[in-house]
């Protein structure tokens, strides 16, 4: 979907858990998530923290969205 | 001649163990056979034995790949082993790539031979089947009965250091490798008598497939994203509650698209997932885990973002085809961009 996605014209950031498939699959902006069942949650979390953390890796994913990328990029921390 | 060591490495369900809510379970290895094992087993009759079964969780393998490597390594060093089989993991995603990470790893660290087998859309396939032996199974479990028999072939042939022959001979993914061998034929008389099958229509094996890259360039990054219409689209699954177009919970034939203009948060009370590859837990406690509605809505408000599109789009990434999950994207991209939508976060479980 992804590629897709890209394929349209529209810019796209995957965020997922297992990056290789990610990378595999073909996505060029890629920012890591948590874990497979919550890839934007922790529930070992309070609910603040838990919030706080997505709110961080959805800022990953829109700083990435703007930064321009040559070829497949992985955006770690 | 005595018999030669096989260990097998499996997942949690193929194990018994469970499901995903298992799936999060640590490496651990046990003297017996187990599953699968039973039919290879079998197969391998007076040849080999299975000496021991590897078992790990796949969230715990794709989550902490190093961790999970190193223990799997230290417990297959133990054995010694004359080979090394993983799986079959047929179209199981993260089985897949765990599959074939430790099989390479087995085979490039410890000199031993291994095979695996999986279907050809397995995110694993792409990822290893240059490196490792991977015979090629249908897409689900259900093929057992024929992917035991191909792999034990493939297997006893690897025991008794017989040449492994074309992969379409020896029902292997193909490595990219070009061996030579005399033809029957010269060149120009195969390539004149292709060039006329191919005029008349007729079918034809090329000696020499092109790769096949199908890589889409990055789009050009958002300029102003504090003016940015941005978009959720998800493969994991995320529904209105009650799952309203019944979107399979494995090898999804549609997706969804819904309505999120009222929402600021997404709860239990009103969204929960339809994806029947992980353990839904926590996505049905709070759906945002997976499409983080409300962090969006939090940024929307104060500026961060131009606006969140009122709609996302979902299905399943389970065992769907890629063929169908390039059509979904393909007719709902469309869509996104005459709704003027100039981002899209796409997250997956």
């Amino acid at each position: 979907m992804v590629k897709e996605i890209e394929r349209a014209g529209i810019p796209v950031v995957h965020i997922c858990t297992v990056v290789p498939i990610s990378l595999t699959v073909g996505a060029n902006r890629i920012v890591p998530a948590v874990a497979i069942p919550h890839p934007l949650g922790n529930p070992a979390l309070e609910p603040k923290d838990e919030k706080a953390l997505r709110r961080k890796l959805v800022e990953k994913c829109l700083k990435a969205l703007t930064i321009e990328v040559e070829g497949q990029t992985v955006f770690e921390d | 001649m005595s018999k030669k060591r096989v260990v097998h490495y499996i997942n949690q369900f193929f194990a018994g163990i469970g499901g995903e809510e298992k799936a999060d379970i640590k490496p651990e290895v046990r003297e017996e056979v187990v599953g699968p094992g039973m039919a290879f087993s079998t197969s391998l009759k007076e040849e080999a034995e299975i000496v021991a079964t590897i078992i790990c969780g796949d969230s715990y393998f794709n989550e902490n790949v190093e961790e999970a490597k190193a223990e799997i390594m230290e417990m297959v060093k133990k054995y010694q082993p004359d080979l090394f089989i993983a799986g079959p993991a047929f179209n199981a995603g993260r089985y897949g790539v765990a599959c074939g990470t430790i099989a390479k790893a087995v085979q490039d660290e410890l000199g031993i031979d291994v095979i695996t087998g999986m279907y050809t859309e397995n995110p694993g396939a792409d990822m290893y089947k240059k490196s490792v032996y991977i015979i090629e199974t249908g897409n689900s479990a259900a093929a057992m009965r024929k992917a035991v028999p191909d792999m034990t072939k493939f297997a006893l042939k690897l025991l008794k250091g017989e040449e492994i022959g074309a992969p379409e001979e020896d029902k292997y993914m193909s490595r990219g490798i070009r061996r030579n061998y005399f033809a029957e034929e010269q060149g120009s008389k195969r390539a004149v008598n292709m060039l006329i099958k191919k005029l008349k229509g007729e079918e034809y094996i090329t000696e020499y497939p092109m790769p096949d890259f199908d890589r889409v360039e990055a789009n050009a990054a958002v300029k102003d994203i504090t003016k940015a219409k941005i978009a959720l689209v998800t493969s994991g699954g995320t529904v209105p509650k009650g799952n309203p177009d019944k979107i399979e919970s494995s090898s999804a034939s549609k997706y969804g698209k819904y309505d999120i203009s009222n929402f600021t948060d997404l709860t239990e009370a009103d969204h929960e997932t339809a994806h029947g590859g992980y353990d839904p837990v926590y996505a049905n406690q709070d759906s945002d885990r997976v499409l983080p509605v409300d962090v969006l809505r939090d940024l929307e408000k104060e500026g961060a973002i131009g606006e969140l599109h009122n709609y996302f789009y979902t299905t399943v990434g389970n065992g769907t085809s890629v063929a169908s999950s390039k059509a979904f994207a393909a007719e709902f991209a469309k869509e996104l961009i005459a709704d003027g939508v100039q981002a899209v976060i796409l997250t997956s479980t």
